[in-house]
């Protein structure tokens, strides 16, 4: 076991034969995937094709039944709990804004920031100027600058989308997950939330789970289709709305 | 990053202020004539200190409850172990003056037949043992209660009632003579506290003063402590426990951490409300009472601690002046304070304060 994550070989995530059922259903079936290290993936496909249910296992909080996972070349994901695999560099955006109300803008952040993880160094941190520096540059990547003292309950929808990022990115994660970022946003949001995951890459990898099909066009070059718990196909946007079965799985139903 | 200020803010400022003047001003009142103006009874300095005491146990269940959103209905359990532990000690000091005479052996025990001391009883004689035990009697059971269910991410309701079925169980165990801690009569007849005479209106005078002062000292701690990092962690711990953990935070260890502290804090208040009091015995125990202290907080208003403190108080304050003149309405009377603040102030007594 070694906990560095090591790329050698380009690929950041790999998964293979990964099931999970839930009383009989089988929301993951088998499934093998990989993804680049830092390449914009996006995952689509119709409700119930398990899109979260593999974001649940990627971030230890479902146990597959079988299968593999891995980070890097060496890192077993399935070996990990949740607080240690975002520690080892995987972050998590929820479908829902999720976000500390009470707390302001800075703080959301600030709580965000890389180590200081133990109750006991939680105790006696003080920000360093280094952390109050990356903390001002977390503030304007999330485009929240003129926020930064407002207690978060009180941002708009989209700002909370991005204040979540932001403390994706505080963590400094090399893999970076995304749960339908763009819903409910107006469309100048939806352009800026796109731009925002664009910089990610390719200095850290992204998976964003997306149901808006010119919001996906517009970020990923490879798409995954997810089909009941398996992957039916991967490729470009084109070839992915040329494609037949997904055509009569997916694009069918929801377009 | 303002993340440590002391004193925190107005309110806190003034709590440590009203404190520190208790704490100097009612002993001093309690030396004037008691027929005087101005002049206190050693009885009602015992009974403010009492309230004293709930305030802190307030406090430490405000802790948990307003910060990390850990509802315990059995903090109680800490309280009465903690008064246990002082109880012990000031059973030691009793010496050969009980009604029995024996220099070895409580009454309880002889009159119960025993032969000598059980071996849990042994240190109790040093009054140092006995505080550490005050803290560490607590803090050791949270710790493996917390670790346990904590571990297992009980949460919500059902660590609530977990909490509940702690304190009832110890209160089977406490009422049995066999434990050794004085069957349903539980510890009295104290005599002396490190070696002067309870009864005494210096002694009643002193132990509150050390109430009010520590009171002070554990609030302005933990003002402190919730203004650092792992206070902002267990703020954001209640409001959304997946995003914590998905920040890469262990929640169990800082729920741990946050709990343990809380029950020595309780341990603490029940150690100082023994002497005051009298006595201690397994009726402290009682579910009704923890639930008593989740009132008080939801009283005052949750994550504040003065708030806390404040709602022990005023209905610590009402219990008194109720019990004394209509007994039989005391219990209707909580129960419709409860049911008011629940439907009309959500915030508590401190939530009037901000709105206004």
């Amino acid at each position: 076991m070694s906990s560095v994550l090591d790329t050698d070989h380009g690929v950041i995530l790999y998964l293979e034969n990964l099931s999970v059922s839930f009383s009989g259903f089988k929301a993951l079936n088998e499934l093998t995937l990989s993804v680049d290290d830092g390449e914009l993936r996006c995952l689509i496909g119709p409700n119930g094709a398990g899109k979260t249910t593999l974001m649940d296992v990627i971030t230890g909080r479902t146990r597959p039944d079988s299968g593999r996972a891995y980070l890097g070349q060496r890192i077993d994901l399935l070996q990990e709990d949740e607080a240690t695999i975002a520690r080892l560099g995987i972050g998590r955006k929820f479908q829902k804004p999720s976000v500390f109300p009470c707390l302001s803008v800075r703080e959301n952040l600030g709580l965000s920031i890389a180590g200081n993880r133990s109750p006991w160094q939680a105790m006696r941190y003080r920000a360093s100027a280094a952390e109050r520096e990356r903390l001002d540059e977390l503030l304007v990547t999330s485009g929240l600058a003129d926020e930064r003292d407002r207690a978060a309950a009180d941002l708009s929808h989209g700002q909370k989308q991005w204040l979540e990022i932001g403390m994706l990115l505080a963590q400094e994660p090399r893999l970076l997950l995304i749960d339908e970022p763009v819903a409910g946003m107006t469309p100048q949001e939806v352009e800026r939330t796109a731009q925002l995951l664009r910089s990610l890459v390719p200095e850290r990898s992204v998976v964003v789970v997306e149901h808006d099909m010119a919001f996906v066009r517009s970020i990923a070059r490879r798409v995954t289709v997810l089909h009941e718990g398996a992957v039916l196909m991967e490729g470009s946007m084109d070839d992915v709305q040329a494609d037949a079965r997904v055509r009569e799985v997916y694009l069918g139903e929801s377009c | 990053m303002k993340w440590i200020a002391i004193p925190p803010d107005r309110a806190g400022r003034v709590t440590v202020l009203v404190l520190v003047a208790a704490a100097v001003l009612v002993p001093l009142a309690s030396f004037l004539p008691a027929d005087s103006a101005l002049g206190l009874s050693s009885y009602t300095v015992s009974l403010l200190g009492k309230y004293l005491c709930f305030a802190m146990l307030a406090l430490a269940l405000d802790l948990i409850w307003g910060y990390a959103g850990l509802l315990s209905l059995g903090h109680g359990a800490f309280f009465a172990l903690g008064g246990y532990a002082m109880g012990m000690y000031l059973m030691r000091q009793i010496g050969d003056r009980g009604v029995y005479g024996n220099p070895e052996l409580p009454d309880f025990m002889v009159f119960l037949d025993w032969q000598s001391l059980p071996w849990y009883w042994w240190g109790f004689d040093s009054v140092y043992f006995a505080l550490a035990m005050v803290l560490l009697i607590p803090g050791i059971l949270a710790l493996v209660f917390g670790w346990l269910a904590f571990r297992s991410r009980v949460s919500g309701v059902y660590f609530s009632i977990m909490t509940q079925s702690l304190t009832f169980a110890l209160m089977l165990a406490f009422f049995r003579n066999e434990m050794g801690f004085g069957g349903n009569n539980g510890l009295t007849d104290f005599k002396d506290i490190v070696g002067v005479s309870l009864q005494s209106p210096q002694t009643r005078a002193g132990l509150f003063a050390v109430t009010a002062l520590l009171l002070a000292l554990i609030y302005l701690g933990c003002r402190v402590l919730l203004e650092t990092r792992l206070g902002r962690v267990l703020i954001a711990l209640r409001d959304d426990e997946a995003r914590v953990r998905f920040l890469g935070y262990s929640v169990a260890s800082f729920k741990l951490v946050v709990f343990v502290l809380s029950a020595m804090i309780a341990g603490v208040a029940g150690a100082l409300y023994v002497p005051q009091v009298g006595i201690i015995n397994p009726g402290e125990f009682q579910p009704l009472n923890s639930i008593e202290i989740a009132i008080w907080v939801a009283v005052g208003g949750r994550g504040t601690l003065h708030g806390a403190m404040l709602g022990a108080l005023v209905i610590a304050l009402a219990e008194t002046i109720l019990t004394g003149s209509l007994p039989e309405l005391w219990l209707f009377a909580l129960g419709g304070v409860f049911l008011a603040v629940t439907l009309f102030l959500p915030r508590g007594l401190m939530g009037l304060r901000s709105t206004s």
